[in-house]
């Protein structure tokens, strides 16, 4: 396979999507309409897939990377005890969270900082170190996350004035589900990329099989096997580019043109391309030529190879 | 142009179809390659094109081992041999005139169009010029060929049953074309089992040899015959 990829002609590559019709390569094959037509419709088809898998994956990613990062901040212990135990009850959680795997960092919050969390309800006036306000510790955990239900056990049992407040942790499947997602979508952007090969590597070698006698009478009167397989190639990357370029643009105004709700909606308004975001499908025309260019150069240099 | 050192060639393993064949075919001459249907003519060309090789011996042509030529190589040599096969193929898709050029075109040569007319008038193909192939009659359709064959100004020019399909009058008129392109210079192979069109040519004072298949071999039959 290698040896035809060395020497890309990038010049071809170039000429095959935007040079105009008429020169060599565009007359000595006859034009196919019906293969041309199905080369261009998967292209197109591909292509908006492509678009959709591509959104899917970013808008998974991104709201992956919102939900952890807001499960990160929100776990708390609230630790309740009369004013004189309140530190060295603070102390003995502060130790068993010491011990606890998958906890990255535990900080207790400042008393100005509980003070201005409360300030909303009681006034600005309340002397709160007269009350017997909650400490609050706030958690971080690393990566693996740490066993809620075990630390809240060991809470109840040698600190009972101590509360683990994971009321957003039932978000974790979530993440996880969100992850799982994204990397579905990029799974299907390659089963894309290797269909969209395929295709073209079929396209090709039946385009290649029909023109069996053409191929023959251009080798016999003297033409180099990359001057009839540019023939081909160039057939192909323009059709792979077209009909990609066009399968993108319906995506993208698909996508585009989803009803729009702001936060609310939540997963489904996430679905879309965001800022330099819709930059990124404008690749899939151009890989989609790449794929027609190489599919079609490696299909032809090695068919020609069985003939004289 | 061809030399041949102890060439054999068969399709299959073991059966050989032309064997020991040591000749040369110099720049200049007028060859003509006889032999009952089947003894090989076609396959002697085809081995002299490279579009088969040698099963054993050396062949080579314009000074190059034909065993050793790449495919672009082969693609050159079939630059400087003009062929008239037997049942010539054409472009369907592209009028007589483009497929007179076609050896051009693939060789990325310019075209020159008043040689071009001058060429399809020689061989009386004027009015055919926007024709498409598939119209053609068996005459024209040689008549074609002929011209494709010679549009590269190659300096051998070779020719399988030319007249095999063609009326006496027709077969006169090819066999003067090539008996010109032989006094331009050219190397000219005509394989044929047409007596008759042998005799013709040593009327046209023509020095014309003729190779004889016979028995897998071939041999140089005397110079009158
Ligand atoms: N491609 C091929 N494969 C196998 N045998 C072939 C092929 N072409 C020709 N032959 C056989 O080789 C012999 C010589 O054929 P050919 O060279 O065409 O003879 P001629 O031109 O003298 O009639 C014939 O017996 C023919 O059947
Ligand atoms: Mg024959």
């Amino acid at each position: 396979m290698k040896p035809e990829f060395r020497n890309v002609d990038w010049r071809s590559l170039w000429q095959g999507l935007v040079g105009r019709d008429g020169g060599v390569a565009g007359r000595i094959v006859p034009s196919t309409g019906f293969t041309a037509q199905l080369t261009l419709l998967s292209a197109g088809a591909m292509a908006f897939l492509a678009v959709f898998a591509l959104a899917l994956s970013l808008a998974t990613g991104r709201l992956a990377d919102r939900w952890s990062s807001s499960l990160a901040q929100t776990v708390t212990i609230r630790v309740s005890a009369p004013l004189d135990e309140i530190e060295g009850e603070t102390g003995k959680v502060m130790a068993i969270l010491d011990q606890t795997p998958g906890v990255a960092e535990a900080r207790m919050i400042p008393e100005d900082e509980v003070e201005a969390l409360l300030a909303p309800w009681f006034g600005p006036d309340v002397p709160v170190e007269a009350l017997p306000v909650p400490r609050l510790i706030e958690i971080r955990e690393d990566g693996e996350g740490f066993d809620a239900a075990g630390l809240g056990l060991r809470l109840e049992a040698e600190v009972p004035g101590a509360v683990l407040d994971d009321h957003t942790r039932w978000r974790q499947p979530l993440v996880s589900a969100a992850r799982r997602l994204k990397f579905l979508g990029v799974v299907s952007l390659g089963l894309i990329a290797a269909a969209g090969t395929a295709m073209m590597i079929l396209a090709a070698q039946s385009s290649l099989a029909a023109n069996g006698q053409v191929i023959r009478v251009l080798r016999l009167i003297g033409a180099r096997d990359v001057t009839i397989a540019q023939a081909f190639v160039r057939r192909f990357t323009r059709r792979a580019a077209t009909g990609a370029a066009a399968g993108t643009a319906l995506g993208m105004l698909a996508i585009a043109l989803l009803p729009d709700m702001d936060e609310a909606g939540g997963f489904l308004t996430g679905l879309g391309f965001q800022g330099w975001g819709w930059l990124l499908p404008l690749l899939i025309p151009l890989i989609a030529a790449g794929v027609g260019f190489f599919a079609t150069r490696w299909a032809a240099l090695r068919m020609l190879k069985a003939v004289p | 142009m061809i030399e041949m050192q102890d060439v054999t060639f068969g399709y299959r393993e073991g059966g050989a179809l032309l064997s020991g064949m040591t000749l040369s075919l110099p720049a200049g001459s007028f060859h003509f390659l006889t032999g009952p249907s089947g003894s090989g003519k076609t396959s002697f060309l085809r081995l002299c094109y490279a579009d088969l090789l040698p099963s054993s011996g050396q062949l080579s042509a314009f000074g190059h081992d034909v065993g050793g030529l790449s495919r672009d190589g082969i693609a050159m040599l079939r630059r400087k041999i003009g062929v008239l096969h037997q049942d010539a193929q054409f472009l369907d898709h592209l009028p007589v005139a483009e497929n007179v050029a076609l050896p051009l075109t693939v060789a990325g040569q310019p075209i020159d169009m008043q040689a071009l007319k001058e060429l399809l008038g020689w061989v009386g193909m004027t009015g055919h010029a926007r024709a498409m192939p598939p119209s053609l009659s068996g005459g024209e359709r040689q008549r074609a060929a002929l011209a494709r064959a010679v549009i590269m100004s190659p300096d051998f020019v070779m020719a399988d049953e030319p007249t095999g399909n063609l009326d006496w009058e027709m077969s006169m008129r090819l066999l003067q074309l090539l008996v010109e392109l032989n006094r331009s210079g050219k190397t000219i192979l005509i394989a044929t089992h047409d007596m008759d069109l042998i005799r013709a040519a040593r009327q046209l004072e023509v020095q014309a040899r003729v190779l004889r298949i016979s028995g897998k071999r071939v041999q140089l039959a005397g110079a009158d015959l």
